[in-house]
């Protein structure tokens, strides 16, 4: 210990005055379920910033065709809008699953989910159709850097929702296995938001890529 | 090399802001450090005489001036930046006598290609110009990027493939300065250093007749033969019979050149002149 | 079969680096064989290897870092003895090792030496301060910690088989484009960032979750120690950041791997959208190495002037505007790009602006140090060399933020020197900082003050002797990455920080003799109460080293400086604590997933450099089975019971009396 006078340590030495008790007081840490949503939120918004580069890549790309097709002779909007369908009602489906989740149906649970993840899927197999088609075209990735900024975002997102029919399959077992355990309802929580947000993602795609594309 | 001895206006112009930079700031950082060491001493433990203040922690007039010391500075070396910025932007013509000299700078791997089209004449790492002229650069590379530099002469600028960079120029006393590349572009980076010769502009009209005469042209297939990656210890001259070669360049009508081939699956190949040392 | 792999690979014929390559493993071998005769693998295996405890994760992660500093060292000796002698000479090493050597040094110091050092002491202390058991996710921080140490297992294993990337340290196109660069090292580079990558994000969410939502009762923001307010602004940078330099480098092994177009000159590649990417990333990283350090100063000087921290409000706020204004200065690290006057001066501008907010900070620590009683221990020292030596760093930031000046420094030796200047200056002078100020409670005794000082002054002029020559040799015109030059003016500047370098390394070896001395001397330096400083922060509540729940009974807040008002007021009142209610506590269970992960991680990464692409089949399965098989598992949580607790803390406490009551019986 020092000889430093240890007087009465002032509450308040920087004068903050009622900054420091803030309304809400401050209770201690929150629950878990608070704790997994809200850093698996900070995850999604990482996510959200590696797409933007992504978009950005595209946005700086977009016009560099190296003398190959541009968006406008290759998109066809009507695939766009089935892949756009399927993923909405995959969305709806999985908010049905959240909601048998809370009332801990396993039939209602396990009934969303397969739609969500066959709805998913149907996605994933048009745009598998659309990139196969367009290589078969010679409008694959390498030709031009416009492509290959396409490809990429589109491409990505694809993976995103791969990985996330990999997942759903894992929480299909996970809730025939064991039920609906406190922490099989925290994943479920943050698989339902990372579907929903891979819908947000698409949403952005399709209308700065394909629709703004096209009009290029 | 010395950037703080220039030889050229916009040499000079960059080293006055550096130098009135460094002042500026000096003012602000000398005082600091005194203050930093002095109170670190003063107020150590086994100083009887200093004040202990265990509950000074806040004061709103020091708050103010801590605040605004380094605001005031900020701002009056913003003022600094903005206007150099606009004043020394490399794209604005320079004043000169005579009339300006147009010089395309190509980077290849690894030397300097000077192409000076109104002369039909082309160098490799060495820049002749004559004294007081407005010097034009264009400037790209053969392959990956460079920076031109030299540093008596002023600001550098990139090079880089498939585009155009612009640089003005001036200089101002005869004599002999060096250039170099500023950016790491391979095994050969060191060797990108090129004279640079100023001369009387009486002299320079015979410069370029003497360097018509050599007998190497520069066309498509010469400059490919020179953008293999390689040292260049010489200093080679060439007449050119194409103006457009540069453009043909920048606009990837000639395609990059070539990197180095692999010599196993997993390394790349090394630099044959520098290994025949 | 093997990809690209065959027996080339291994450098026979040069001998530097299979003799480098050797005395490793030799070490690596003895080490492990020393372990095993003395039957330590099962304590290390189940008390570290799978440790899920943030105190652990955080000594691993600076144990990582220590390592990784001798080896990204011994490139700079490599490098500046090159230099020295690399004059109307080819030197010792030719283009094809010394540029991989000035690579790996730049990756190595960025990524496994000063990240790790700054997230291992926020992980150690974090949680502490904050008075809580553990950070948010402890499995995911053992995975964060397993996968940053892939990475750098990958970027020595380049030194034995294969070659590591030949461009500098951020891979600028179109030399790193498999065109100029078509050998493996490039791959090294990206593959090993992009996995520990991985590791750095998940260390990002974890900490910020946890200052954010875990923090014990009566612990508002504005009651949290400084530490943890500059570990919240570094991490909510990491997770900005990190995602940017995670899709550049995928773009970029997009280009190797598959002949896509991003940054490539044919077929319309933007080599200039990768600098603006990679720099994007490039400038906030040095705010999250350098953000700790301040952070780390704000509690030494306090700690050691007896002082609350003068301007804690607008030392936030300084704090916080560093945060969000470095997402905007990007392109000064290239004005020389050619983007025109108004939009250099707009980022000179706001490169200016930043130093604002750190220069503010600077005074501050000023004035906590006016009407202090000041001990000058080892932290301290580093507090105070660390304040002269960045400002000096900020003043040849600010200069280079001008864009006609830069216009003559840009890619000099100038600019070398001004950013070890303030990368050594904030994050090397903090880093050692705190470890000399948190060892004690990361071990329970004290390093070797005397020891510290030494290495402390050696450092610090062998810092001055190396850099203040760079700083001249830029402004006579020398510019970085050369592997040998002829420019005689050039040449007493680096032979005189060769010798600065040869101080450098001795500050080191003292930092070596310090903890090897402190161990053998563990009984003398026993910090027996837990607080041997003195401290103002709850992590000075607890014994040293505190048990794995921290707290026996989370505490709860009342003022700021949370520690220092709990004995102030103790002491005034001479109170004898009342024995707190102890309850049962629930832990998380340690787990061999972070380790298990990271070494499918390894296989994988490996087998994508040399394109084994069956073997990347084998690590992606491996890794997904690694988090089924964790996410199957029935018991994360143990158990213990009160009465653990209580015999635990009564313990503590005891030796704690007994050492005060000790201290306070006269001679």
């Amino acid at each position: 210990m020092t000889d430093a006078s240890l007087a009465y340590g002032h509450v308040d030495p920087h004068h903050l005055r009622g900054l420091q008790d803030s309304a809400l007081g401050h209770e201690g840490p929150a629950s878990k379920r608070i704790v997994t949503g809200f850093g698996f939120w900070i995850f999604l918004l990482s996510d959200i910033v590696m797409f933007s580069c992504f978009f950005a890549a595209f946005a700086v790309l977009h016009r560099q065709t190296a003398g190959g097709p541009s968006g406008a002779e290759l998109f066809d909007l009507g695939s766009v809008a089935a892949e756009t369908a399927f993923l909405l009602l995959s969305s709806f489906a999985c908010g049905l699953a959240s909601i048998a989740a809370d009332v801990r149906s396993a039939r209602w649970y396990q009934t969303a989910m397969a739609v969500t993840g066959v709805l998913g899927l149907c996605f994933l197999a048009l745009e598998a159709r659309e990139f196969a088609s367009l290589v078969a075209r010679g409008a694959g990735p390498t030709r031009s850097a416009f492509l290959s900024a396409f490809f990429t975002l589109v491409g990505c997102h694809g993976l995103h929702v791969s990985a996330g029919i990999l997942w759903l399959l894992t929480m299909m077992a996970q809730v025939y296995a064991k039920g609906f355990r406190a922490d099989i309802q925290r994943r479920l929580l943050c698989f339902a938001l990372f579907w929903h947000a891979l819908d947000i993602i698409w949403v952005a795609i399709f209308s700065m890529v394909y629709l703004l594309g096209s009009a290029v | 090399m010395n950037i703080l001895d220039p030889q050229g206006p916009i040499a000079a112009a960059n080293k006055t802001i550096l130098i009135d930079s460094i002042a500026i700031m000096l003012a602000i950082v000398v005082p600091t450090i005194i203050a930093i060491l002095a109170f670190a001493y003063w107020f150590r433990q086994s100083n009887a005489r200093a004040q202990y203040l265990p509950d000074f922690a806040y004061s709103g007039r020091i708050e103010l001036v801590v605040w605004s010391i380094p605001t005031l500075t900020v701002i009056l070396l913003a003022g600094v930046a903005w206007i150099g910025s606009h004043q020394l932007d490399p794209a604005v013509r320079v004043e000169g006598t005579g009339s300006p000299v147009r010089i395309q700078a190509v980077s290849l791997d690894w030397k300097w290609l000077f192409i000076y089209p109104d002369q039909r004449v082309a160098t490799v790492n060495s820049l002749t110009v004559p004294v007081g002229a407005p010097l034009e650069f264009e400037l790209t590379s053969a392959s990956v990027w460079n920076v031109f530099f030299i540093p008596q002469l002023g600001s550098m600028i990139y090079t880089m493939n498939g585009m155009v960079t612009r640089l003005n120029l001036r200089a101002d006393n005869e004599g002999d300065v060096q250039g170099l590349s500023a950016h790491f572009s391979g095994d050969g980076f060191p060797s990108m250093m090129f004279d640079v010769h100023v001369i009387s502009p009486l002299d320079f009209p015979n410069w370029v007749s003497n360097t018509a005469k050599s007998g190497a042209v520069l066309n498509a297939d010469s400059y490919r033969e020179l953008a293999r990656q390689s040292v260049e210890t010489g200093r080679p001259v060439y007449r050119l019979d194409d103006p457009r070669l540069f453009e043909f360049i920048a606009t990837q009508q000639i395609p990059p050149s070539p990197g180095p081939t692999l010599k196993t699956q997993s390394a790349q190949s090394y630099l044959e002149n520098q290994d025949a040392r | 079969m093997l990809g690209k792999l065959d027996f080339s690979a291994i450098p026979i014929g040069e001998p530097i680096p299979l003799v480098a390559a050797g005395i490793v493993l030799v070490i690596i071998l003895a080490v492990l064989v020393w372990a095993g005769v003395k039957g330590y693998f099962p304590y290390i295996w189940r008390e570290w290897i799978t440790s899920v405890d943030h105190k652990r994760i955080g000594v691993m992660y600076v144990l990582l870092a220590m390592v990784m500093l001798l080896r990204g060292g011994i490139d700079a000796i490599m490098m500046r003895t090159q230099l020295a002698f690399a004059f109307h000479s080819d030197g010792f090493f030719p283009p094809q090792h010394y540029n991989q050597i000035f690579s790996a040094h730049g990756t190595i110091m960025i990524f496994f030496v000063g990240m790790p050092f700054v997230i291992g002491l926020m992980n150690l202390i974090v949680p502490l301060q904050l008075g809580v058991r553990d950070v948010a996710f402890p499995t995911l921080n053992s995975v964060g910690f397993w996968l940053t140490a892939t990475g750098a297992l990958l970027v020595n294993v380049s030194l034995v088989i294969g070659e590591f990337a030949r461009t500098g340290w951020l891979v600028f196109p179109p030399l790193s484009e498999l065109t100029y660069s078509p050998g493996v090292g490039v791959d090294y580079y990206t593959w090993s960032l992009e996995i520990s990558g991985v590791g750095t994000l998940v260390a990002g969410i974890n900490l910020v979750t946890t200052v954010l939502k875990l923090r014990t009762r009566g612990m508002t923001y504005l009651r949290m120690p400084m530490f943890c307010w500059t570990t919240l602004a570094s991490n909510l940078l990491i997770i900005a950041a990190f995602p940017i330099l995670t899709a550049t480098l995928a773009m970029l092994i997009l280009d190797r791997y598959l002949g896509f177009h991003f940054f490539t000159n044919e077929g319309g590649g933007n080599s200039m959208m990768f600098m603006n990417l990679i720099w994007a990333w490039g400038h906030p990283e040095v705010y999250i190495l350098a953000l700790p350090a301040f952070g780390i100063f704000s509690e030494v000087v306090s700690t050691f002037s007896s002082k609350s921290l003068f301007g804690y409000r607008s030392m936030v706020l300084a704090t916080m505007a560093i945060c969000i204004i470095s997402f905007m200065v990007w392109l000064h690290h290239f004005f020389t790009m050619g983007a025109g006057p108004n939009v250099n001066a707009i980022f000179g501008i706001a490169s200016m602006i930043i130093a604002v907010p750190t220069g503010v900070k600077i005074y501050n620590w000023l004035f906590t140090m006016f009407g202090g009683r000041i001990r000058f221990e080892t932290p301290m020292m580093w507090a105070v060399g660390f304040m002269v030596t960045f400002v000096i760093g900020g003043l040849t930031g600010v200069l280079v933020a001008v864009p006609p000046a830069d216009f003559l420094l840009h890619n000099s030796l100038f600019l070398v020197a001004h950013f070890h200047n303030v990368i050594i200056g904030a994050t090397l002078f903090g880093a050692f900082a705190g470890y000399t100020y948190w060892f004690p409670k990361a071990f329970g005794f004290r390093l070797h003050d005397g020891l510290g000082k030494t290495a402390f002054w050696f450092t610090l002029t062998g810092f001055y002797v190396t850099f203040i020559p760079l700083y001249a040799a830029g402004m006579l015109g020398m510019t970085r990455r050369l592997q040998h030059y002829d420019v005689a003016e050039w040449r007493p500047w680096m032979i005189a920080a060769g010798v600065g370098t040869i101080l450098l390394t001795i500050g080191i070896l003292f930092q070596i003799l310090q903890l090897v001395v402190s161990i053998r001397r563990r009984d003398e330096l026993r910090d027996a109460t837990g607080d041997p400083w003195d401290g103002r922060s709850l992590e000075w509540a607890t014994s040293s080293p505190p048990p794995a729940f921290n707290f026996a009974v989370m505490p709860n807040v009342a003022g700021e400086d949370a520690y220092w008002t709990i004995k102030s007021k103790a002491k005034q009142q001479g109170l004898q604590a009342r024995e707190p209610d102890y309850r049962d506590i629930e832990m998380p269970r340690n787990s061999p997933t972070g380790f298990v992960c990271a070494f499918f991680a390894t296989v994988m990464g490996f087998a994508l450099i040399w394109h084994i692409w069956w073997l990347v089949a084998v690590g992606l399965v491996g890794a997904f089975a690694t988090f089924v098989a964790f996410a199957w598992r029935d018991h994360d949580e143990y158990v213990i019971p009160a009465a653990e607790v209580a015999r635990i803390d009564r313990a503590n406490l005891a030796e704690r009396r007994a050492a005060i009551n000790q201290a306070e019986i006269p001679a």
